[in-house]
Order: C-alpha cells, then sequence, then structure tokens
C-alpha cells in the first residue's frame, strides 16, 4: 500500500501553498541532502509536468531549496529559502523540461559540491508523500515509509552478506531490501528499508564491510 | 489493515467500536506507538488546525491579494443578519475559508489529506462543535475517522489533483469530513460509509483547474462550499438516507474518471478557469508575462 499511517492523510503540519507541490518537493530536496551527506553548492533541478507547469505559483522552487538547505515541511524559513539558499553559497538553476514522464508532478535533482556529485529523481504522489525513483542512474523505489540505507557497493560476491552480517550483529530487521547494478562486475546499489533508525556508528561499521563504496541513509 | 470502506465499516461493527478507534488500532500496530503517543501526534495537528482558523478569523491576505478576508467576511454578516443557510453551515464555510485562506497566504496549516483541500475537515469541526458540543478526545477522533476514510482513498484511488483533479481532493475532504461528523453525532459505522459516498457523488468529475497555477482560486471557496456540502451529506445519513452505490464503488469511479482527464485539467493551470479570459489575465498581472 502507498500510504500506511493516518498520518499521511492527516497530515503533515506544512508551509501552504501546495501539499504535493510545496511539502512534497521539500521532501524531495531534503532527501537528496540527506543522501548527499551534506550541503551542496550548486543544484540544477529538472521540473516535469505539473511541477514544471506551475512551480512558480506553488512555491515548488522555494521548496526544493528548503529542503536542500534541510528544513522541515514547516519550517517558517520555506518562503524565504531561495534567498538562504543564496547567502548559503548554494547556487541553484530550475529548468522546465517538456519530456515524457511517468508521474505528473516528478523532479530530476542533481546536486553536487567540488567533489561529489549525486542524481536522484523523485515524485511527489499526494498529500506530501513522496517516492524517490532514481539515484544515479539506478532504478529504485524508495518511500520514505520506513528508515532506508542506500548503499553503492561493487559488484562481488559477499558484499551483501558482509552488510546483512553487521545488521544482524545490532538486531536490524529488514523489511524490505533490493539490489540493482549497472553490469555484472560493476557498480551496484543496495537499497535496505529497516523497521528502525539506524545509528551513526552502524553506518560506520557498515563503511567497512566488503566491496563498499557509499553508504547514505534516510531517517523515518 | 482495512483496505476498503466496506472493510473499516465490518472491522467497526463487528468490533462494536466506532471507525475511529478502528483507525486508532491499526495505528499503533503499524507504527508500534502506543494509543498515548498516536493520540499526541494527532492532537498536535488538531492545535495547528485551531491556531490557522484563528489566525484566519485575525483577517489574512495572500501575496498575490488574489484570496483572503472572506473568512472574516461571512463571519461579519452572521453576526448583523440571519444566514439562510443557518448559521453552523456558514460557520463552516467561513472557517473552511478561512484556512485555506492561511495556507494561500503561506501559514502554517495542516494538509487534510492536501494542503489545497486543507479546510474541509478543520472547518466542519469547528463548526459542529458549537451544537455537538464534544470533547477534546472527540475532536481529535473526528480527525481519525476522516483520516481512516481519506486512507482508503488515497490506497485505491489518489488523493491529489495532479493525479486526479480536485475530486481527488475537496472531493475526499469533503467527503472525509462528512463521515467525521456523523460519527460525531452519534450515527453508526454505515451511516458514515453513506455520508462519504453522497458527498463524493456529487463530487466526481471536478477538474483542478487553479488560475495561474496558484491554490487560491478556486481552491478557497472550493473548500467553502465542500464543507457545506459534508454537512448537509452527514444530515441526510443520520436521516436514514442511504447511497444505492456503495462507498467503495464511488471511489473506484473517482479513481477511473480522474484517469480519463486530460492534463491540461489535473493541476496545471492551462485548462478550465486557469483558460478563461480573467484567469489568463490574472496570471500575466501575477507573472508579468503574457501567456
Amino acid at each position: 500500500m502507498k500510504y500506511n499511517s493516518v498520518f499521511d492523510i492527516i497530515g503533515p503540519v506544512m508551509i501552504g501553498p501546495s501539499s504535493s507541490h510545496t511539502a512534497g518537493a521539500a521532501r524531495i530536496g531534503l532527501a537528496a541532502r540527506n543522501l548527499f551527506g551534506k550541503q551542496p553548492s550548486w543544484a540544477k533541478i529538472y521540473l516535469y509536468e505539473s511541477f514544471a507547469k506551475t512551480y512558480k505559483g506553488h512555491g515548488t522552487d522555494f521548496a526544493l531549496a528548503g529542503g536542500l538547505l534541510g528544513f522541515a515541511t514547516d519550517d517558517l524559513r520555506m518562503s524565504k529559502a531561495l534567498d538562504i539558499a543564496k547567502e548559503a553559497g548554494l547556487k541553484i538553476e530550475f529548468i522546465e523540461d517538456n519530456s515524457g514522464v511517468d508521474h505528473p508532478n516528478t523532479a530530476r535533482l542533481v546536486i553536487g559540491d567540488e567533489n561529489d556529485q549525486l542524481e536522484l529523481v523523485g515524485i511527489s504522489i499526494g498529500g506530501g508523500k513522496v517516492e524517490i525513483t532514481e539515484l544515479n542512474g539506478f532504478e529504485l523505489r524508495l518511500s520514505g515509509n520506513h528508515p532506508a540505507i542506500l548503499i553503492m557497493h561493487n559488484d562481488r560476491f559477499g558484499a551483501i552478506a558482509s552488510v546483512t552480517r553487521i545488521l544482524a550483529k545490532h538486531e536490524i530487521n529488514i523489511g524490505h531490501m533490493e539490489v540493482n547494478r549497472k553490469d555484472v562486475g560493476k557498480e551496484a546499489l543496495m537499497v535496505i528499508e529497516v523497521d528502525q533508525n539506524v545509528g551513526d556508528d552502524i553506518l560506520q561499521e557498515l563503511q567497512y564491510a566488503d566491496h563498499i563504496i557509499q553508504i547514505s541513509k534516510i531517517d523515518s | 489493515m482495512f483496505r476498503t470502506i466496506a472493510e473499516l465499516v465490518e472491522i467497526a461493527e463487528t468490533k462494536e467500536i466506532p471507525i475511529s478507534e478502528v483507525m486508532i488500532l491499526q495505528e499503533m500496530d503499524v507504527k508500534e506507538k502506543t494509543r498515548e503517543e498516536v493520540f499526541a501526534e494527532m492532537e498536535k495537528n488538531l492545535q495547528v488546525m485551531e491556531d490557522a482558523i484563528e489566525r484566519a478569523l485575525q483577517g489574512v491576505q495572500s501575496v498575490t491579494g488574489l484570496t483572503g478576508g472572506d473568512a472574516v467576511r461571512v463571519q461579519q454578516y452572521m453576526k448583523e443578519k440571519t444566514p439562510l443557510s443557518g448559521p453552523i453551515l456558514l460557520d463552516a464555510v467561513s472557517k473552511a475559508m478561512g484556512t485555506n485562506e492561511v495556507n494561500a497566504a503561506m501559514g502554517v496549516i495542516c494538509a487534510t489529506p492536501t494542503a489545497g483541500s486543507a479546510g474541509c475537515v478543520p472547518g466542519t469541526l469547528f463548526a459542529v462543535k458549537n451544537q455537538l458540543n464534544p470533547t477534546r478526545e472527540q475532536m481529535i477522533r473526528y480527525l481519525f475517522t476522516a483520516g481512516a476514510f481519506g486512507f482508503v482513498v488515497a490506497n485505491n484511488a489518489f488523493i491529489s489533483g495532479a493525479a486526479g483533479g480536485c475530486q481527488a481532493e475537496v472531493g475526499s475532504a469533503g467527503a472525509m469530513a462528512a463521515a467525521a461528523i456523523v460519527e460525531m453525532a452519534g450515527g453508526t459505522p454505515q451511516q458514515s460509509a453513506d455520508a462519504f459516498a453522497i458527498t463524493l457523488k456529487n463530487m466526481l468529475g471536478l477538474v483542478c483547474d487553479p488560475v495561474a497555477g496558484l491554490v487560491e482560486v478556486p481552491c478557497v471557496k472550493r473548500n467553502a462550499l465542500g464543507s457545506s456540502q459534508a454537512i448537509v451529506s452527514a444530515d441526510l445519513a443520520l436521516a436514514g438516507v442511504t447511497s444505492r452505490i456503495p462507498a467503495d464503488e464511488v471511489v473506484g469511479a473517482m479513481y477511473r474518471i480522474g484517469r480519463q482527464m486530460p492534463p491540461s485539467l489535473r493541476e496545471t493551470g492551462e485548462g478550465g478557469l486557469a483558460d478563461t479570459p480573467t484567469g489568463r489575465l490574472l496570471k500575466e498581472k501575477i507573472f508579468g508575462v503574457s501567456v
């Protein structure tokens, strides 16, 4: 089921005017920031269909910026987020893209700094709820219903086992898991939805598991 | 976990508990939380709704100037005249509009189920409250009942204008409110389902055509009328009027209609009222570009 909590329906508490175009957009921005692990210094944001047609009126632009700055949906600074981003040295460019997409409220975020870059596609499915459908070229389906760990690794035997062994040791239960690779023996992405938020100490331990390239997490 | 309204009503009838209790128990189960935690979280939302209405009744104005002040206007009219539609109905209308005026002014609101349709549930709640004199707990339960019905709509159809038109937003919100009013007024779970169905049936086909793509025109007034329909539908159901088409089938019809709506009528600000001479002119004025 797409929605699993009454608070997806009665909620979120948010700054207006639109749950899908403002609160949802802020959550996509925040997911990108969390996965990037730090504040980016630049962002190219591609907007599609309803997002592209109405982003100015709905404040989708400042909400995405607010999310990249780490704002929650009810942060009173939200409507000033574009100015705050500028002051914080975060350069954002919005691009209206006419390409066809599966969902009317789709945004593609390419964010980075001088060292790293991350590309993410998010959709805002209604009532402030979002899904991440693509990360660095990997297709995935991250609902945000549960905390999740995302692990970029090399496609080698033992990589998955070494990760799950650490989670088992800390008694962390896996609710949903998917593994996606670009090609045999190349980069792969593990997406693990778990039942409770994963602490930084465990994340650090996972960092030293076999064949791991990069780890990020989303708390719920 | 209930997936349909029929299941929701059946659980409530079998266990002899209200709809709100079914939702509370499910939330406790899914989120592994205590009753106190779940209640506390909902009470926060209730407080946000109350604060938003209070702010609206002091008068707000959106940045564009397109909306604001009508909630106050209606309250003033109620003081000076005897409204034809009755004090509770008009109070709900005023408070629903007020909530959406605060939303349009980028104030803090609670999405129910969305921001654009955030007025119907709190607007009706803080109006029927004056007659039904609920406890704070009953007011919180009102939100769980509304949420239970919205939960089914969201999982079987949609609740966003971009996906399914305004029928999915104000349609869902009005229908959720109708079901919640019935429970607060002492109706049965089945009567809640009937009130829900009666409201949503009348919202079928409603398109999402915001002028200039802003959540202002016609959204604010659609919340006003949505809340009035919720109260009328609740009265119908409490009088024993039933819906010939079961609630789940109405949700199914809403879904299929939404799938058939062209993108121009799904929150792109391109069709319907947005594409009237005045709608286009307003957009040009606000964004300073010709369209």
